[in-house]
Parts: structure tokens; C-alpha cells; sequence
């Protein structure tokens, strides 16, 4: 117990002998405390993990059909079978492969997605915050201009265009959530210049790619990274939209859960398990992303930092 | 002179993630009418959680008081602050102990109108109608300096300097003719001349009004300006109370003397350098179980270290808790 | 005041100009905006017709300057499908849109902010917990697959509400809910924060040492500053349901803007669809103006052009 009348040295405080029993209930603590956020990086592990190793814990093909035994129920319902546990769609093709290699698709969609986004955002963002001025006026007045308008329309319209491939839809979401990041980018260069740091390390004569690497960027890269969480959750989304619009991957190229879930619309009222999984796959994802982002969000914020020691 | 507020042995301690704060560990002190006193210590000391615990303006959790009593004589009589209901305490707020914060930005709500917040207090404690009040606030927008006070009851905070900003707080702590205004750190924000002119107005004010006037600051050239008593905080315990001129001349407690001898002055011969005082501020994480100051006192011996020095009469209103008698250059024996 | 008014005018009319360059781009970045048009199997001389017809083969300046001159007017040319001029069947469907997103943002208003407030002002509460937890479903539940789910449940199993169309008002409680769950979600989220970052100022301390009554704190205090953000993002969510409503409008057949743009997509019929994209993004840049508008009038401090 610590008592005020013997003045504290440095020794005593390094006394302490943390044991192992110690250091698991302390890790312990640390999970339950941020729970929602390790239960979304699981979620999200457990998402990559299907997507990888897809082949290996299924022996269908997504893509195989098989007349015979199409339209078949999950598993635990009668007429059900385990070869094919989330059942059959009208093709015949086995369900759960199918979830498990779309899985693969978005978050291909969602990676380079935001990678593309990202980076081109950063740079304007950067260049925008960076250059103040009219060209930060003008950027900016570009950016908002696309920011403004309904989003969701524009996809679809440029989707529509353009055709169905998946390229194009890496694209269109890298091109049209760049003005997302760019605006973040921007107000945090805004706020990095503000904030005396970079004087003074410009004072203290350090040169520029010191700064740029030390000081700058570990600032940026906090809350483009939770951004780049949130969004990319949120590319999954519009894949699978526009998948349900038929304007993603032709279904017979791949699966992905948005073609799954526009073919199992049709059948929604007397088959329900084909638009379901799919669906369920969706927010599955989607809510470990968010719960991600959130628990990012909190640990990344430098100001936060402080009070959740 | 009455005295109007007593306050005994307050304890205030937080309960927080981290630990218990002791915040306040036992201050006494009183207050007579139309006094001015001034309430000097470092950040931590506990100057201004003594007096936010006393009207309930302390976050209950994870606050809470441990101790004491705090007669206040109001308008209905003496009563202990502290062991009135919530609504007794309203009354009291604003109605009879008003008071002044620190930042005058972020003390007014921006999206009102001056006029309104000060019209509020005397709807609200004088029960004038909103007529009657706004022809008041103009009259109190002009007693405090306000130039144009009919077109600037309209007008927002954002709208003013930093200067007459306080002075509309101040409007607000006046309002409704307190006993007692509380000013916590009133002039820390503001420029050195407008600190003088806010300085000035208080002084006009309590000439005018009677009131008493608790000021909470860590500077102690203002304290020469205004007070006429001040009372020492330190680790959450009061070091030493006296009238300014006693403080000044004969300091009783080892820490004054730090304090005093910190300050820069201009009328110094030689340039002589700033003492500061040796050490860190002590850890109110700790509970208390000897004298807070002794880790940086030239002073301290062994009883220093045993017991908490509780407060003893060394003058004429003069008191300090310490076990040194600095005039005599030994222990006392008390 | 004005001086503001006027300069979000002028910026709107800029991003309206933006728009329209985008959406005559989107059409011609293909190369052959005729070939996209017609269906697969046209013959090349069909095509060549088709092109001659509609003027695709004058220099591209003219035709963004005849396309520019045309849409001040409304013309958008006739619907490839309806064969009539498009801009009014994108018109007549206004109404349903607008009714749609107003349940929509209605259920999510009345919802929203009561749970928002009681999250606030007692955090780690349950309200405050249900309601984290709504707003964290209604941003990652897919809405098109609740909405099928729903309608699978509540309208086939149960009975409770018809499928599609636009009968009774019976059929807009389904869309109305799917539509605005995640705008309940955000409004949720939003008041929550807001109300808690309020109570920690310093003018409420203010408030509260001038010893007036908790209801006042609470009303002309906390809640009339909370009301500045929420009056932005109320506007900007509405925006995004009127624009977004595609997939609710197609699952439930709701003869709405969106439902259409399903269908033109489905059926090429690009004239039809550009019409949809200019009306709509005009739509959604007024609103903004008037979203700006209400946000000047609550807050002072925007008013007087600081």
C-alpha cells in the first residue's frame, strides 16, 4: 500500500512483480472493456477468414449447377441436406459456397475501394488543406458539389453506364468516395497546420521529410483509418445494391451477396432461405465493421487517449 | 461586522476511475458583510472545488461531500448550505450568492441574447415580469460600463470583446443584489488592461452594493488590488488566513513565503531571481495523513510528517496551520 | 442575410451546372451513347438512325449547349420506353417520392430524438443503450434485404400490411420504416452526442448557478442548442432519402422518382434516366438551400455573417 511518509523512488516503483495470473486478468480486463470493438474485429477476421480459405472449408463450387437438386432448404428443415447447409438456389448451386466466396468479392470491392478512394482523397485533401487559398476554395467547391448530391443515384447511373465488371465497380466507389476522404484529409492538415507542432519541429530545423512522416502523417492516419473502416463496411453495402440492381458482376461470372440477393428475390415468397443468407451475410459484415470503426474511432482519437488510459 | 458565511472543516472528495480525489481536506473560514476575500492557490489546491461544493455546483457523482458545515445568513435566516434540499439551493444561487466564471466565451450561451441571460435571473428570482426585467437589465447593462445599453441588450456574446463580455457575467451575478458574488479566477482570461478595468468595476460595485466579494485566483498581484482578507489553500487545506497588509508583512506559513517571494516585482533594487518553490504539487490521489506542504517546505521536521497541522491563531484574525513559528525560527509549541 | 442567401444561390446554380455537365459525360463516356441506348440487337443501321435522330453526331460543344438550353426548359426529350416527354412522368411521380421520405423522416424524428435525448441526458442508461444499439442496426442492415424480410413476415406470414403499391396508408408504414431506420439511427446518434457535449459547457454551469429551474436548463439551454445540428443533419437525411429511395421504391412497387429509375435502368431508356438525375439532384440542392436557410435562423451567429 502506498503511505506519504516515505519520499517514492524510482526502484520501489519498478517492485512490483506482475505475474502471469496478472498480466491475463489485466489483457482480460482490457477485452471486456472494449468489448464491442474486439467482437467487431472478430467479426471481421472471421469474414476474412471465410473469404481466403473458401476452398477449404467447402467442397462445392458457388458456381456449379446442379438441376437435380435445386431449390433445396438449409439443412435443419426437411428435404434439407448437410452437402448443402445453406441450401440450393433455382440453378441448383450450393448457397453456402456461394456466401463464402462472395465474401471474397466485397471485400475486394471494399479494400480497393477505399484504397483507390483513399488515396486519391488524401491527396487532394492534402494538397487542398496544404495550399489554402483559392485552390483549396476551388477544390473544395468541387468536392462539396459531389458530396451534395444524392449519392446513391449517381452510382447506379454511372453503374448503368457503364456496364457490369467488377473493375467498374472498384472503380466508380474508389472515384465517387474520394471527395469523403479528401474532405477529412483536408480538415485534419487544416488542424495539424493550425496547431503549433509543425512550427515548431519547422523551428527546430527539422527538414521536410521529418516532418512529413513524424509529425504529419501519424496525426492523419488515426481518423483516415477509421474513416476508411466505415467506408469500406459501407462499400459492401452498395456492391450488394447494385448487385440487387443487376448492375454489379454478372452472377454467372461470380457470386456476390448483391446477385444472390436479386436472384432470391424473386423467389422470396416460397424459398426465403435464397435472399436470406445473403442478407444476413450483409450485416453480419456490416455490423462488425461498424462496431470496428466505433471502437477505432475511440482508441485512435488522440483526446480520448488520455481518459481511457 | 456579521459574518455571513461560516463554513467549518469542509471535506469534498471525487470518486473517480482512477481513485479518490481529496480534493478539499478540512477548510474553514468566514466571511463578513460587504468583505472582500480572496481565495489564493495553486491548480489543485481546492480553491475553487470548496466553493462549488458549497452551493452544489460540484457533479454529484462523482462528487460528494464527507464533511463540514457552511452557515450561510440569508434573506431567511442561518441556514447550513450544505445540508439544504436542491430546490433551497436554487433559491440561494443566483438569488443571493451570485457568481462569475472564469471564460467569458464559453460562460454565456451563444445563441441568447445578453439581455435575455441576465433577464432570466430576475424573472426568475425577483419574479419581475419580462417587461420589468428588461427595463432592469438595461439599467444593470449601464451600471457595469456597458456603452448603449438598449441596443446591446439584443446583441449576442460574439458580438462583444472579451472585456465587455465580463462585464455582462458580472451584469448577471449582480442582478438580483446578492450577498455574496463568488468570482472564480474572473480576470485570468482576460487581458492585463482589461483585467485592471474589471478589477476597477468591482470595486465600484462593491462600494455601491454592499456585497461581499470571495475571489478565487492564483495571481497574487490582483489579490493586492482588491482583497482585503485571503485565505491560502494548498492541497486541499487552508495554509494560512489574514487581512491583506498581515499576509503581506508578517506571513506566517512557509508556503506564503514561497508565494510572496515568487512574485516579480518592479519596485525590486537588484534583479534578483524569481524563487520558485522546490517540488511538484502533491497527489490528491493520496489520503491525507500529514502536513500537504511538507515535501517542499525549508522547514519541516519530524511532527510535520506525523500529523495534520489544523489551523491556530497567530494574530489578529491571522491563523495558518503550521507547526513552525517562522518569526521565532523554531518549532512551535502548540 | 441576404448577402449569404444570395451567395448559396449562386453556388447551387454552379452545382447545378456541375450536375448537368456530369449527367451529359455519363451518357457519352462510352464513346457511343447510341449503342448504349438501343437495345443489344440493333443493327448497326439502327443505330446509325437512331444517332442521326437524336443529334449525336454534331460536335460535342453543340450538343452540351443545346442539351444545357433544353433542360432550362424541362426538355429532356422523350422516354426511349413511354415514348412521351420524359421530364413530366419524372414529375408525376413526385408525389409519392416526397410522401415516402416524409413518413420516412416523420417515424425517424418521432423515434429519434426522444431516445437520443434520454441517451444524453442518462448515458450508459438502457434507453441509451436500445438505442445504440438501433442505431447501430439501422446503419448495418442492409435496407433492400430488411425490406424483403419484412415484407416477407409482416405482409405475407402475418398479414398485417400490403406488399406494394400505394393504397391505404397502410402501405406506407413498411417503406416509411425501412426507408428511415437508418436515418433513426443517425438522428439517434446525433442528438445523443449533442446533448451530452452540451451539458458539458461552461453556460450550463452558468445556468445553473443562477439558480434557475432544471426544466429551463434543459429546454432553453441544452435543447436549443442541440437543435442547431440536428435541424442540419434532419435536412441533409431527407436529402438522401428523396434521392435514395431506389430500392424501397423497386421492393415495395412504390410508384415513386425511384421506383422508375429501377425501371428505365432496366430498360436503357437513358433519356428517362437523366431526366430522373438532373430533377432529383434539383430537388435535393433546394433543400439544401433550405436547410442552410432554417440553420441561419437558429443560429445567431450565422445570421449576422460572421
Amino acid at each position: 500500500m502506498a503511505d506519504n511518509t516515505t519520499p517514492k523512488t524510482v526502484d520501489s516503483l519498478l517492485d512490483t512483480e506482475k505475474t502471469f495470473k496478472d498480466r491475463v486478468t489485466y489483457f482480460g480486463r482490457f477485452l471486456w472493456r472494449d468489448r464491442s470493438g474486439v467482437i467487431g474485429l472478430i467479426v471481421f477476421l472471421i469474414v476474412v477468414f471465410a473469404a481466403v480459405f473458401a476452398p477449404m472449408i467447402t467442397d462445392q463450387s458457388p458456381l456449379d449447377q446442379d438441376l437435380r437438386s435445386s431449390k433445396m432448404p438449409p439443412a435443419w428443415q426437411e428435404e434439407g441436406d448437410w452437402a448443402h447447409p445453406f441450401g440450393t438456389d433455382s440453378l441448383g448451386k450450393d448457397i453456402f459456397s456461394r456466401v463464402l466466396y462472395g465474401a471474397r468479392v466485397s471485400l475486394m470491392v471494399g479494400l480497393f475501394g477505399v484504397l483507390i478512394a483513399g488515396t486519391l482523397g488524401m491527396i487532394v485533401g492534402a494538397i487542398a488543406g496544404y495550399a489554402g487559398g483559392r485552390l483549396d476554395a476551388a477544390i473544395m467547391s468541387g468536392v462539396n458539389l459531389i458530396l451534395s448530391l444524392p449519392y446513391l443515384l449517381f452510382v447506379v447511373f454511372i453503374a448503368a453506364v457503364l456496364g457490369r465488371s467488377l473493375l467498374n465497380v472498384i472503380l466508380i466507389f474508389g472515384i465517387t468516395d474520394a471527395p469523403i476522404f479528401a474532405r477529412v484529409t483536408r480538415g485534419e492538415v487544416l488542424r495539424i497546420r493550425e496547431s503549433g507542432y509543425v512550427e515548431s519541429a519547422v523551428s527546430a530545423g527539422a527538414r521536410w521529410p521529418r516532418i512529413l512522416f513524424d509529425h504529419i502523417l501519424p496525426n492523419l492516419l488515426g481518423p483516415l483509418i477509421t474513416l476508411a473502416t466505415f467506408e469500406m463496411s459501407r462499400m459492401i453495402f452498395y456492391e450488394a445494391g447494385l448487385g440487387f440492381l443487376g448492375l454489379s458482376v454478372p452472377p454467372n461470372e461470380y457470386p456476390t451477396w448483391g446477385n444472390m440477393l436479386a436472384a432470391g428475390r424473386k423467389y422470396m415468397t416460397s424459398y426465403p432461405w435464397m435472399a436470406s443468407f445473403p442478407g444476413l451475410a450483409i450485416m453480419f459484415t456490416s455490423l462488425g465493421m461498424n462496431l470496428l470503426g466505433d471502437w477505432l474511432r475511440d482508441v485512435l482519437d488522440p483526446r480520448m487517449r488520455r481518459s481511457r488510459k | 461586522m456579521a459574518k455571513i458565511l461560516e463554513v467549518k472543516d469542509l471535506v469534498t472528495k471525487f470518486y473517480t476511475l482512477d481513485g479518490v480525489v481529496n480534493a478539499v481536506n478540512g477548510v474553514s473560514f468566514d466571511l463578513e458583510e460587504g468583505e472582500t476575500l480572496a481565495i489564493v492557490g495553486e491548480s489543485g489546491s481546492g480553491k475553487s472545488v470548496t466553493m462549488m461544493s458549497l452551493l452544489g455546483l460540484i457533479p454529484m457523482p462523482p462528487g460528494k461531500i464527507e464533511g463540514g458545515t457552511a452557515h450561510f445568513t440569508g434573506v431567511g435566516g442561518r441556514h447550513d448550505l450544505l445540508q439544504m434540499t436542491p430546490e433551497e439551493l436554487r433559491e440561494v444561487r443566483g438569488g443571493q450568492i451570485g457568481f462569475v466564471f472564469q471564460d467569458p466565451i464559453s460562460t454565456l450561451n451563444p445563441i441568447l441574447t445578453i439581455g435575455e441571460q441576465i433577464a432570466e435571473t430576475l424573472t426568475r428570482h425577483k419574479g419581475m415580469t419580462k417587461d420589468e426585467a428588461r427595463k432592469h437589465t438595461i439599467k444593470l447593462l449601464g451600471q457595469v460600463g456597458i456603452p448603449d445599453p438598449e441596443l446591446r441588450y439584443k446583441a449576442y456574446p460574439f458580438q462583444f470583446s472579451g472585456g465587455m463580455r465580463q462585464r455582462v457575467v458580472i451584469a448577471i451575478a449582480i442582478a438580483c443584489t446578492p450577498q455574496i458574488i463568488i468570482a472564480d479566477e474572473p480576470t485570468t482570461a482576460l487581458d492585463v488592461t482589461v483585467q485592471a478595468q474589471i478589477v476597477e468595476l468591482f470595486k465600484q460595485l462593491r462600494e455601491a452594493l454592499d456585497v461581499a466579494v470571495i475571489w478565487i485566483t492564483h495571481d497574487l498581484g490582483v489579490v493586492a488590488g482588491i482583497a482585503e482578507r485571503v485565505l491560502v489553500m494548498y492541497g486541499g487545506r487552508p495554509a494560512e488566513i489574514a487581512s491583506v497588509d498581515d499576509l503581506y508583512e508578517r506571513p506566517q506559513h512557509p508556503y506564503t513565503l514561497g508565494l510572496l517571494g515568487a512574485l516579480p516585482r518592479l519596485d525590486a533594487r537588484e534583479s534578483k531571481r524569481l524563487v520558485s518553490i522546490q517540488g511538484a504539487p502533491p497527489d490528491l490521489l493520496l489520503p491525507l495523513q500529514h502536513c500537504p506542504f511538507a515535501w517542499r517546505c525549508d522547514f519541516a521536521f519530524e511532527r510535520c510528517w506525523q500529523e495534520i497541522p489544523s489551523l491556530i491563531t497567530v494574530g489578529e484574525r491571522h491563523e495558518t496551520s503550521c507547526f513552525y513559528d517562522l518569526e521565532k525560527g523554531a518549532p512551535r509549541d502548540v | 442575410m441576404h448577402r449569404y442567401l444570395f451567395s448559396k444561390l449562386a453556388q447551387s446554380l454552379l452545382l447545378l451546372f456541375g450536375v448537368l455537365f456530369l449527367v451529359f459525360m455519363m451518357v457519352r463516356v462510352t464513346g457511343d451513347p447510341a449503342a448504349l441506348m438501343m437495345p443489344r440487337e440493333s443493327s448497326p443501321e439502327q443505330i446509325e438512325a437512331f444517332r442521326e435522330e437524336l443529334g449525336f453526331n454534331d460536335p460535342l460543344m453543340t450538343q452540351f449547349g443545346r442539351f444545357i438550353v433544353e433542360a432550362i426548359q424541362g426538355d429532356f426529350g422523350n422516354s426511349l420506353h413511354f415514348k412521351t416527354p420524359a421530364l413530366p412522368l419524372v414529375v408525376e411521380r413526385l408525389g409519392a417520392t416526397v410522401e415516402l421520405a416524409v413518413a420516412g423522416l416523420l417515424m425517424a424524428m418521432i423515434f429519434g430524438i426522444p431516445i437520443g435525448l434520454i441517451g444524453g441526458f442518462t448515458p450508459g442508461g438502457l434507453t441509451d443503450n436500445i438505442g445504440r444499439f438501433i442505431a447501430l442496426m439501422g446503419q448495418s442492415i442492409p435496407n433492400f434485404w430488411l425490406g424483403l424480410m419484412m415484407i416477407l413476415y409482416f405482409g405475407v406470414e402475418l398479414g398485417w400490411f400490403p406488399t406494394f403499391g400505394r393504397d391505404t396508408w397502410h402501405s406506407v408504414v413498411m417503406p416509411a420504416f425501412v426507408l428511415g431506420l437508418p436515418v433513426l439511427g443517425q438522428i439517434v446518434r446525433l442528438t445523443r452526442s449533442a446533448v451530452l457535449e452540451i451539458r458539458g459547457e461552461d453556460f450550463i454551469r452558468t445556468a445553473h448557478s443562477k439558480g434557475l429551474e432544471p426544466k429551463t436548463i434543459y429546454t432553453k439551454h441544452v435543447l436549443r442548442n442541440v437543435a442547431i445540428p440536428l435541424v442540419s443533419v434532419i435536412g441533409v437525411q431527407f436529402g438522401y432519402m428523396l434521392g435514395g429511395s431506389i430500392y424501397i421504391e423497386a421492393i415495395f412497387s412504390w410508384p415513386g422518382m425511384g421506383g422508375l429509375l429501377e425501371q428505365s435502368i432496366g430498360w436503357r431508356d437513358f433519356p428517362l434516366v437523366q431526366a430522373i438525375a438532373v430533377f432529383t439532384s434539383v430537388i435535393v440542392l433546394a433543400l439544401n438551400i433550405v436547410t442552410d436557410m432554417a440553420y441561419s435562423i437558429i443560429d445567431p451567429r450565422i445570421r449576422y455573417g460572421r
